[in-house]
């Protein structure tokens, strides 16, 4: 299947100039990039116009003074990032980042490497349970928040009352968990793992499917028991699903911004705030630019090496 | 020799008996797994239920001080009154999410279908680069460039347009497009296009009529998710589109939290109205999930 690329490097055309001399595996000249231009073309144009030049734009301004209003007013030098890291609330609101990434992460590591399991195994009505799995991944995030923030209003809120109902809240009003920066982050971080446990789920499932019957059944003839074989035998094996359902979980949990935004949006201050939605407070409500540039250009350098981390760990470019 | 013959196959006969009693699944073992698997539905259907149940109850009740689990009388009317809410204009945030997330997806089609066909079929210098590019920005998304995306559209003048959002949305959607469509691409033999070619087909009509028919499983693959992902686009949006009528539906539903007197009844009725189409959607690829995450790694 990958040898088929490997040998004509072009058959649009161009082919008639070159009589049959051998070439190289992969394609080397200059005409055979030509040749791929009209395919590709459009593809690079709109990544470097929607996402490289943004990006560069983006550091640029970092180091630029910009006012409210969105006029240059000249170089700033190293004042945009000065003035975050001098932010009182800069360091409180980076670790609450790295508890906000390490918690969803881990926790929805742990659940999806159970439910991948259950959702393996045959049992009727597994599909129903599969589809059920499917819905927090394709409903909108502002949509799924916006119900977990209703049900945990005070009085009237169906989480309050169900609390109340099994006998773990004693007091029928409920508690005003939205009002309230610790514990509206609290239950950010709950509806933040309920959304990434499809994908994470789906992907660790994907990889129970790549592992061999054979080894399994040879554990078993070992004597293992089902602990030991997942364990021994399939934990191993899961290794490139969990690096892949692992960092892009990483990544999408560091970029989240809808759950903090619509659980703890309302809140005054800054104590429910990750560097992500400090970065829109930065945009919206104090209108610097220039600050939530240099606040997003410190946050896309820590995307990056994420994305080197994975590139280097699953190595995707394997596959092409 | 006659006391390692009975040994031997007693060890066998252990093995096979112990095969027989861990392969058998018993009774008891199905009916964890369904009582798991009732929880597991349970708990992932309940947020939903809970909203649909909001939707159809009447303005007292979605308010009470003792909240109802099922709604005392069902008001199917919510679904009618909900479009003219004072808050914000509802059905221009529907329109504005259709358009956007309909445009930005034609769009990735029309530009990762010809790319991924061809790097899939064909070696040129800088091919790894692309193919490096692609697996980047696959893990890139716009809420990080948000403010750099927000003073090149105030540059080009584009800011709070539909056009803004339909670039940003296909930009960042079109790697995992490209990415998947490469493997359904590379999995056909070249010989197919070879032999086609021979009768005189031109390299469009070897894409559109020999390859596609074979490849639309991936296709569709990528349609999906592409649209998808910019139905519920939330931050890029939140900042690019500033006018109430050309927001979309996540953006507009965010102004109900905090005011004095929410109408979730029909916030949680304008959800279903947009949840349960691409829930559906979604459902169709189901199967495409389990087998190719590994190979496309979604986002």
């Amino acid at each position: 299947m990958r040898n088929n690329t490997d040998e004509k490097p072009n058959l649009a055309g161009v082919a008639a100039s070159h009589p049959r001399t051998p070439r190289r595996a992969a394609g080397t000249s200059w005409r055979d990039t030509m040749a791929a231009l009209p395919w590709i073309g459009p593809a690079i144009i709109l990544v470097i116009g929607v996402v490289v030049y943004p990006a560069g734009l983006m550091i640029y301004n970092s180091f630029r003074n910009i006012s409210r209003s969105g006029v240059d007013k000249g170089p700033a030098g190293f004042d945009n990032y000065l003035e975050v890291f001098n932010f009182p609330y800069f360091m409180p609101i980076l670790l609450r980042t790295v508890i906000w990434v390490v918690v969803v992460v881990a926790i929805t590591l742990v659940i999806s490497l159970a439910l991948a399991q259950l959702l393996n195994k045959a049992f009727p009505g597994r599909m129903l349970v599969r589809l059920a799995v499917i819905i927090p991944w394709a409903a909108s995030v502002v949509m799924t928040t916006l119900v977990f923030y209703y049900s945990l209003e005070p009085y009237f809120g169906i989480i309050n009352k169900f609390l109340f109902d099994i006998g773990l809240l004693d007091d029928s009003s409920g508690y005003g968990w939205t009002k309230n920066a610790n514990s509206a982050f609290a239950w950010s971080i709950v509806v933040a793992i309920f959304v990434s446990l499809p994908f994470t789920t789906y992907t660790i499932l994907s990889g129970l499917q790549s592992v061999p019957e054979e080894t399994l059944e040879a554990a078993k003839l070992d004597g293992a028991g089902p602990a030991r074989s997942y364990i021994h035998v399939v934990l191993p094996q899961l290794r490139p699903a969990l690096s892949v359902a692992g960092l892009i979980n990483v990544i999408n949990v560091f970029n989240s911004l809808p759950i903090l935004k619509t659980m703890t949006g309302s809140l005054p201050g800054y104590d429910a705030d990750t560097i992500m939605t400090l970065i829109f407070k930065y945009i919206q409500t104090n209108n610097k630019i220039d600050v939530a540039s240099a606040l997003s250009v410190i946050y896309f350098a820590i995307v990056i090496l994420i994305v080197a981390v994975y590139i280097y760990v699953v190595k995707p470019m394997r596959e092409v | 020799m006659t006391a390692a013959a009975p040994a031997s196959r007693s060890t066998v006969e252990r093995r096979r008996a112990r095969r027989f009693t861990a392969d058998e699944v018993t009774i008891s073992h199905v009916v964890w797994r369904l009582v798991a698997g009732v929880a597991v539905f349970l708990v992932f259907i309940a947020p939903y239920v809970v909203m649909f149940f909001s939707s159809v109850k009447s303005k007292s009740e979605i308010r009470s001080v003792d909240p109802t689990y099922l709604p005392e009388t069902w008001h199917w009317k919510n679904y009618v009154s909900m479009w003219s809410t004072p808050e914000t204009p509802l059905p221009h945030n529907l329109l504005s999410t259709v358009v956007i997330a309909v445009l930005a997806t034609v769009l990735v089609l029309l530009v990762s279908l010809p790319a991924s066909y061809y790097l899939a079929r064909f070696r040129f210098p800088g091919r790894m680069a692309f193919m490096f590019m692609v697996i980047v920005t696959q893990m890139l998304q716009p809420a990080v460039l948000t403010s750099g995306l927000f003073r090149q559209f105030l540059q080009l003048d584009l800011l709070d347009t539909w056009w803004a959002m339909v670039f940003i949305n296909a930009a960042f959607s079109l790697s995992f497009a490209v990415w998947i469509m490469h493997s359904f691409f590379a999995s056909v033999p070249k010989e197919i296009d070879e032999a086609a070619q021979l009768d005189g087909a031109g390299r469009l009509t070897v894409l559109f009529r020999i390859n596609l028919p074979l490849v639309w499983p991936g296709v569709v693959t990528a349609i999906i998710f592409t649209f998808v992902s910019c139905w519920n686009e939330f931050a890029a949006s939140l900042v690019i589109l500033s006018s109430a009528e050309k927001q979309p539906l996540s953006v507009a539903l965010t102004k109900f939290v905090g005011q004095y007197e929410t109408s979730w009844q029909y916030v949680f009725g304008v959800s279903v109205v947009a949840i349960v189409p691409v829930v559906l959607l979604f459902m169709l690829i189901e199967k495409r999930m389990v087998s190719g995450l590994m190979a496309g790694s979604v986002k």
